[in-house]
């Protein structure tokens, strides 16, 4: 990263890496402001960062190259694929400093520069995600502003811009303006496409993003899993509810998706508003157990439904798919959802695990086993560097279909321990 | 956009349709002669009419050929000369016109401005029109000053234009030369102060370098990915099945059968095949279908499996014959012979399924060099109609033969294509349109263009 302070980089950094893990490439951000919290242990003020100040820059040249050498271990020894080294590096001997780490280890450089003068964006981030920070615990609000001002000042001299004449053998990306403005610059491979592509669909401006499932289904009560069946009388009630509740929401310009199995559809029926449908947005196939009961697949496929326990992220249905699949049948529509402002995702329970997944940033072993309810939508809200989410269930009674991990996961368990975990039904 | 196609025209779902994009939009080239403006536009068109975007590019020098007739040398294009500027303006009228109709009246999305637009005043009227007509521009200039890039253009696509029929070589370079001396006193490259309020891409020295500006929509983030994705570095791409498998041989679709031994002869022969060409650096991709791996693993090489390469799933007629199918499903045989692109089999996919899970493949393609595709028919079918810009009309119906290779080598503005059997003999798996598409037609007329299998 490079950049002055308050010019968005570790909500880049952490965006970025949470995108990347989520498409399955290990990533890991370091953050060189963590490492000298951790040496310097109290912040006194913006003093430390004044660029007369020796100590201080002993101090921090000392962090970075700490930093470094983790970056070295995440990649040999924790087979991590892509590093985010965040800190301003604003200079360009700074900047030589990590080419040259990286030509020694063999690794790709790409740097991500963000550049704004805006006054109100910097303020609004100073007040969003300084004020918290631990630097700044114990001061009130004012004096914080002021001293992360100060701060900002301390950089402003030696700042060297990446340098299109200079620079032009590197690869990197400028963003301007929170995404005004883009010069890209040498793009060397695949991801380093991506991740260029991701930048430039991400945005800041405050929206929220509801996610539900359908209304509960005829299968659903059958205790059945796929399938395309339609919805229950409870379902269609649901489907009211939900129409209901966004009304009350008052959302401005709400977009709706759907996938285009029955069971979403009907539920937006019920908004009497434009839809749209995603092929993308439809359940997981589940190839031969399709509209089996878990107990019919315990006794047709006892070892599937035992490897499936195993690893049940990477584990595809035979002739079906995988959570794994899924999510990367998912990413046009995460990309999109980037893109766009107010959405209402309706969908389906391990579709909405995965987006859910990609929101709150939970690992492939955790994502499995989120808790998607029928009739509960989620509201999730960006806000400082992660995400608010708040659950409104719509309070219309419906099947459970969360089916937790059994104890046994062994092929050779009994039908009783396959089956200790199966909710209820019909 | 995405959903847009595989929904408005899908006649077994029958739900609301939506189109994200909700105005057309005018891409406008900007750049010198020999930038490569034309190369991006029918490329461009291409990549969006292939995804299910109706695009249509608008090529300026086209309506001044038409109107011109014969063309005679570059003072025609001279600053001064008046009567030149008068025509050059009427043919540019005469295009926008016609991009009015193709997106108001006739169902386009996109359209594309192909012409210099060197200056502001020119592209003002452009916007004005845009403005006027509730189109949203979006500029793509081509900036590139490497004299060997431009060279290498004027000698693939100009020798060739009908302006230098009848000159030879080296008249035709110098006469272009002197064409691109006339616009450059007047040329206004996009600025980033000046022009911030536009939404652009400005691509540098062949893609080394982009400035992006205002990216709007859905369509125009498409566009600007696709743009920094393409090259021009020369390269080949192979096309070929798998060898041919146990379920090709019994006249079955689908499935995930082993090669018979025919087909293991073609994956020997693939691999001398492949040793012959020589190539650097070939990255080889297959599906996760046994038959594809199997395939590749004679070539004894590191090769890539993708899951998007699978063949088109065939839901309920998965394993059928075609005879099962018509003695099953005779009224879904005969709606998939009315639309083969658009008809999904019941719990399986259309061919348009196919093209939207395949555009990371395509993605992939532009980036990467030499690469040999080890895939499916219909699979082959939709990356072929893709480079060949075929209509979705004709892509299910584009001949694979098995134990064949197609070898596509980009050139001037399209594909050359060389089709190469390996000479091993195949069942042929190919059914063309039958006659007969109505639902009330008797089996033998359904089954009338089956091909023979055991």
């Amino acid at each position: 990263m490079v950049g002055l302070p308050a010019r968005g980089k570790t909500y880049i950094s952490k965006k970025l890496t949470r995108y990347l893990n989520w498409i399955g490439v290990p990533t890991k951000v370091f953050n060189v402001g963590q490492y000298r919290r951790e040496a310097v242990k109290t912040y006194k003020n913006f003093e430390f960062f004044k660029p007369d100040n020796e100590e201080a820059m002993r101090i921090r040249k000392a962090c970075a190259a700490a930093a470094l050498k983790d970056v070295a271990a995440y990649f040999t020894r924790e087979h991590g694929q892509v590093a985010v080294f965040d800190a301003t590096n604003t200079t360009r001997e700074r900047r030589a400093v990590i080419n040259s780490f990286a030509k020694e280890k063999g690794y790709k450089v790409f740097f991500v520069e963000s550049i704004c003068d805006d006054p109100e964006i910097i303020a609004e981030n100073i007040k969003q995600v300084k004020f918290g920070s631990p630097d700044y615990i114990d001061r009130d609000v004012e004096e914080a502003m002021s001293d992360f001002i100060q701060r900002i000042e301390c950089y402003k001299e030696s700042y060297a811009s990446i340098d299109d004449e200079k620079d032009r053998k590197h690869s990197y990306i400028k963003i301007f303006d929170v995404g005004s403005r883009y010069l890209v610059n040498h793009v060397q491979d695949h991801i380093q496409s991506r991740i260029v592509y991701y930048l430039m669909n991400i945005h800041v401006t405050p929206r929220s993003i509801y996610l539900s499932r359908h209304g509960e289904s005829e299968l659903n009560l059958l205790g059945r899993i796929g399938g395309d069946s339609g919805l229950s009388p409870r379902g269609l009630k649901y489907a009211d509810a939900l129409a209901t509740f966004i009304k009350g929401q008052n959302i401005k310009d709400l977009k709706v998706w759907t996938s285009h199995m029955k069971r979403t559809v009907q539920t937006a029926e019920a908004l009497r508003c434009q839809y749209e449908q995603w092929k993308a947005l439809n359940e997981i196939d589940a190839g031969v157990c399709e509209e089996l009961t878990y107990e019919e697949i315990q006794e047709n496929f006892p070892d599937e439904f035992a490897m499936r326990d195993q690893e049940k992220y990477r584990y595809r249905y035979p002739k079906g798919e995988s959570y794994e699949d899924l999510v990367h049948r998912l990413e046009p529509v995460i990309m999109e959802l980037e893109r766009q402002e107010n959405v209402l995702v309706i969908c389906h329970q391990a579709v909405m695990r995965c987006l859910l997944a990609y929101f709150l940033d939970k690992p492939a072993d955790e994502l499995p086993y989120l808790r998607c309810p029928l009739h509960t939508v989620l509201k999730l809200t960006p806000v400082a560097y992660g995400c608010k989410v708040e659950s409104f269930f719509l309070n219309i009674e419906a099947v459970n279909t969360h089916r937790e991990r059994p104890t046994n996961v062994n092929v050779s368990r009994k039908p009783e321990e396959a089956l200790q975990t199966v909710p209820d039904h019909n | 956009m995405r959903g847009c196609s595989s929904r408005s025209k899908s006649t077994q779902n029958q739900g609301k349709a939506v189109c994200m994009t909700n105005c057309p939009t005018l891409i406008v080239t900007v750049g010198l002669p020999a930038r490569g403006k034309t190369y991006i536009s029918k490329k461009l068109t291409r990549y969006l009419n292939w995804i299910g975007v109706p695009t249509r590019e608008f090529n300026v020098g086209q309506y001044r050929r038409e109107f011109l007739k014969i063309y005679k040398s570059f003072e025609f294009f001279r600053p001064d000369n008046e009567e030149g500027l008068k025509i050059r303006r009427q043919c540019a009228s005469a295009a926008l016109n016609d991009v009015r109709q193709y997106l108001t009246e006739e169902g386009g999305q996109v359209a594309v401005f192909d012409a210099t637009n060197t200056t502001r005043e020119r592209r003002d009227t452009i916007l004005e029109f845009a403005e006027q007509n509730g189109f949203k521009a979006f500029f793509v200039e081509s900036v590139c000053e490497d004299p060997e890039v431009i060279q290498e253009n004027i000698v693939q696509v100009k020798l060739g234009s009908p302006d230098y029929t009848n000159c030879n070589t080296e008249e035709a370079v110098e006469d272009f030369m002197k064409r691109i001396k006339c616009y450059e006193n007047s040329y206004e490259t996009l600025d980033e102060v000046l022009d911030r309020d536009l939404s652009f891409i400005k691509i540098m020295d062949v893609g080394q370098r982009y400035l992006v500006n205002r990216v709007l929509d859905h369509i125009q983030s498409r566009i600007v990915y696709y743009l920094m994705n393409i090259h021009i570095t020369p390269r080949s791409i192979y096309l070929c099945r798998h060898g041919e498998s146990e379920l090709n041989v019994k006249g079955r679709i689908g499935g995930d059968s082993g090669l018979t031994p025919r087909g293991k002869e073609f994956a020997k022969k693939l691999n001398q095949f492949i040793q012959t060409q020589n190539i650097s650096e070939l990255k080889v991709w297959t599906s996760q279908m046994k038959r594809t791996i199997q395939t590749a693993e004679a070539l004894n090489v590191p090769y890539e499996q993708w899951k998007v390469l699978n063949e088109i799933d065939a839901g309920v007629c998965e394993e059928m014959m075609y005879e099962e199918i018509q003695g099953n499903y005779p009224l879904e045989f005969a709606l998939r012979d009315q639309d083969k692109y658009r008809y999904r089999y019941p719990k399986g996919e259309s061919y348009e399924d196919l093209v939207q899970r395949l555009e990371p493949v395509i993605m992939e393609l532009e980036r990467q060099e030499n690469v040999l595709v080890i895939c499916h028919q219909a699979v082959m079918r939709c990356l072929l109609a893709y480079f060949l810009d075929k209509t979705a009309e004709e892509l299910p119906y584009l001949k694979c033969p098995l134990h064949t290779v197609l070898k596509l080598t980009p050139v001037a503005y399209g594909c050359k294509v060389e089709s190469i059997s390996l000479n091993v003999e195949a069942v042929n798996t190919h059914r063309e349109k039958p006659e007969n598409v109505d639902i009330h037609r008797t089996t033998e007329d359904a089954l009338q263009t089956v091909p023979a299998h055991f």
